[in-house]
């Protein structure tokens, strides 16, 4: 609605933007497009405004300058720049400026320039509470007087404050004025002067995008999107030192303003008391930090297992009903098998990993918003620094434990672009909790159940273990390597601020949580939909009228049974052999034949190898397909009889096929290989292009190899089988 | 300049430990242009009060008290920072 005006939330991270947020819309929030701002942001009409001046607010990440240093800065940025871009239409209609009490002297740093900006701004005071606990005294009417736009006190978890600043924000879009801007020495003016060059048509917006300039002019990451204000920055290159006088200058005004504003702050020299400070000295010390953090991420594990099984059960059955359903609906035929087996198969596909999202993206959200998270990166920072990360890249790979795909999500908390590939293109080597089955399953069949080594540890069970410290290596050195080789760059630095502790509103943080799976089932959605099909084909095509013919024999045999359970038992078993047939001769079939040379030195065999094609879609599907293939009617990988057939099996020269070697080796393909559709087109969708989720798959499929290789023939060397 | 003030400017942030207070006296060129300004841009212009709360159990990063708020920064950066052994 062009009627509607849009109102931005700028601030400072931590400043309790989404709180205020929350305070001023309720809880109707939507997540779509606006124009000049490239990703997705969550919107809602504003609470208690006038029928007849609606007014939307826009809810942006959090900065410190309109210099923006991360993905997520930017995006603030570029909603703020909306108004500045040619051709951009509508623009934003007023600001509110959301600054946390507590810290003014640094939080009027933002205010200050964007007050330069030419927008209506409204001040919206935050965390006053916490600001009187310490002792703070902010005279709100004096710094409005100063800053030349309404401050309005709030404490936006208590709704304190939020009708005035209603009443606020819709005067300053009536009146549509902007705030007199710091005005700095003449030296410093004329050098903004110089680089505005004749850049536009209005001389107050030209002079914020000269100061952006010249914050920025030293940024080398190629990580901004280009506007058309290149000019302006190489204007800028030449005058090196306007930027720190900018900076120190701005500050001075901030202190200027604070003059009379504020009270009771604390001599630094005195101790911090506070109950972040002394919850820090727990959570951030040596032993008992430690024992917190692994407490925390046991209790984070058991809800993943625990949880997840019965909600994942929820989608599967839902996802069997709807097959059934189909399935009796659609005249039998290709079209029915279509629906059922491609389409509705592709789109439980998507939907099944929702609830294991939707858990592990919650816990992470938690533990974002409360501040903890900030201590984790500066907890392990000097060893993340050691691999040429810093310590935001921690939580990201541990995820990758549990599932790669909020994983890849998490690495928004880095900052440069390519410390976030980096990090995205290595965590699914992490092994996540869908490998376990396989590695389960093929430690039961390929282990003998009573071997010991050392006598009291199960043979089994080292191997398992072993294969999850296999990854967490494989992942660091994979970033080592990738990060030298491919996308080599200085190391990153660790300019991160720690949050004062408090309790995340559960309210937003479900929110959160559910848009994200939304926007998941959007983007990942196609693509996997789109992959299941293809593959279905695979495994499916071509058949034969001879095969059919036989098997419609077979069934019309099987009808000629008296006793109704011997025959429904023999129909099922009929179905299963008819599944593996087609299988069998299936392309994917064909494929596994064809591939088998390659994959025998690896101790696979061509039925390992139809496995294999069908889990690169997802590694359940190794599960299936391997029951399939041998024509097994139960396809879990609980199933005993699986269990039996596949201890069974042989080449073709009689030896065994799941040899304990030949279980590592495949086990040791499992943890390395990209076998994910859903972590491939989140990374797509991550990192921009088709290029780097290519690179990734092309690289772990490699690798896959060779390390399964060098287990399996350099475990024959040894003498093992 | 006296020998008092060649002794101040000699001292950087990271030399300071825990429960120290200083202000800040200027950040070294030296080098890395963007993550000057970047910190510059953090608040800790010449002149602002700071303290040092804690290292991290591993050593580094620190943990600083600035502007009223807590912010993290390592050894290698802290160097860069010149500061004034005298409390706020």
């Amino acid at each position: 609605m062009e009627a509607e005006r849009r109102v931005l939330l700028i601030g400072n991270p931590n400043a309790g933007k989404s709180t205020l947020f929350n305070a001023l819309t309720g809880s109707r929030t939507r997540v779509g497009n606006f124009p000049g701002i490239t990703v997705d942001v969550a919107s809602a009409t504003l609470r208690g405004a006038s029928a007849d001046a609606p007014a939307r607010v826009l809810d942006l990440p959090g900065t410190y300058s309109i210099a923006a240093r991360s993905a997520d800065e930017r995006i603030a940025v570029e909603a703020l720049s909306a108004p500045f871009l040619v051709g951009a239409k509508p623009s934003p209609h007023a600001v509110v400026l959301v600054v946390d009490a507590t810290s003014l002297r640094r939080g009027l740093y933002l205010t200050l320039q964007v007050i330069d900006s030419a927008l209506p701004c409204v001040v919206a005071l935050t965390m006053m509470d916490e600001a009187r606990s310490l002792g703070l005294v902010v005279d709100h009417e004096a710094l409005s007087k100063a800053l030349g736009c309404p401050v309005v006190p709030v404490v936006a978890p208590k709704g304190e404050g939020i009708s005035d600043l209603v009443g606020a924000i819709q005067s300053a879009l009536a009146a549509n004025e902007a705030a007199p801007p710091t005005r700095f020495a003449d030296s410093i003016e004329a050098g903004l002067e110089t680089i505005g060059g004749d850049h536009g048509k209005d001389a107050r917006t030209r002079r914020l995008l000269s100061q952006w300039a010249v914050l920025s002019s030293f940024d080398t990451s190629d990580d901004a999107a280009k506007h058309d204000w290149d000019a302006l920055l190489e204007r800028a290159k030449g005058h090196p030192t306007l930027g720190e006088e900018l900076v120190c200058a701005r500050y001075a005004r901030v202190d200027e303003v604070l003059e009379g504003v504020l009270s009771g702050e604390r001599k630094t020299a005195e101790p911090t008391r506070s109950l972040t400070s002394r919850i820090d000295s727990v959570l951030v010390h040596p032993v008992w930090g430690l024992l917190v953090f692994l407490l925390t991420m046991f209790i984070i594990f058991e809800a993943l297992f625990a949880w997840v099984e019965p909600l994942t059960g929820l989608v599967e059955a839902g996802i069997e009903w709807a097959k059934a359903a189909a399935k009796a609906s659609i005249p039998e035929g290709p079209f029915n098998e279509l629906m059922t087996d491609g389409v509705i198969a592709g789109v439980g596909n998507v939907l099944v990993f929702d609830p294991q999202i939707a858990i592990l993206f919650a816990f992470l959200t938690f533990l974002e918003d409360s501040g903890y998270l900030a201590r984790v990166a500066f907890v392990i920072d000097r060893l993340m620094g050691k691999l040429g990360l810093n310590g935001r890249a921690f939580v990201p790979l541990l995820s990758g434990f549990a599932c790669a795909i909020p994983a890849v999500l998490a690495t928004r908390t880095l900052e440069r672009k390519r410390d976030r590939l980096l990090v995205m293109l290595v965590v699914p080597l992490m092994s996540c909790s869908a490998r376990l089955p396989v590695y389960v399953l093929v430690t039961s069949v390929a282990f003998d159940r009573d071997a010991k080594l050392l006598g009291f540890l199960s043979t089994g069970a080292v191997a398992l273990f072993a294969m999850y410290v296999l990854s967490a290596v494989l992942a660091l050195l994979a970033a080592f390597v990738i990060g030298k080789t491919v996308l080599p760059a200085t190391p990153p630095t660790l300019v991160l601020e720690l949050p004062r502790y408090r309790m995340p509103h559960l309210f937003h943080s479900a929110g959160v949580v559910f848009r994200k799976v939304a926007q998941f089932v959007r983007d990942a959605g196609t693509v996997i939909l789109a992959l299941t099909i293809v593959l279905w084909a695979l495994l499916n095509y071509p058949r034969t009228d001879a095969q059919a013919e036989t098997f419609s024999n077979l069934r019309a045999e099987a009808e000629q049974i008296d006793e109704e359970e011997a025959k429904t038992a023999r129909l099922a078993e009929i179905d299963a052999e008819e599944a593996g047939d087609r299988l069998r001769n299936s392309y994917a079939g064909r494929l596994g034949h064809a591939i088998e040379p390659g994959i025998r030195p690896l101790g696979f065999d061509w039925k390992i190898g139809i496995g294999l094609i069908g889990s690169f879609a997802a590694r359940e599907v190794f599960v299936s397909t391997l029951a399939l293939v041998e024509n097994s009617a139960d396809t879990s990988e609980e199933s005993e009889s699986l269990h039996e057939m596949l201890r069974k099996s042989k080449h073709a020269d009689g030896s065994p096929v799941y040899t304990p070697l030949a279980g590592v080796s495949l086990m040791v393909f499992f943890v390395v290989a990209a076998q994910c559709m859903s972590t491939v087109a989140i990374v797509r969708r991550e990192a921009g292009s088709w290029k780097w989720a290519i690179f990734m798959v092309a690289y772990m499929t490699v690798a896959a190899y060779l390390f399964s290789l060098l287990c399996y023939q350099g475990g024959r060397l040894l003498g093992f089988t | 300049m006296s020998a008092d003030e060649r002794e101040s400017s000699r001292v950087t942030l990271s030399e300071l430990k825990p429960g120290d207070s200083a202000r800040v006296k200027s950040i070294d060129d030296a080098g890395d242009r963007a993550l000057r300004l970047r910190l510059l841009e953090m608040g800790l212009v010449p002149g602002t009060p700071i303290r040092i709360e804690r290292r991290a159990p591993l050593g580094d990063p620190m943990e600083i008290t600035v502007r009223g708020y807590a912010l993290t920064i390592r050894r290698r950066e802290a160097a860069l920072i010149r500061i004034e052994a005298h409390g706020g």
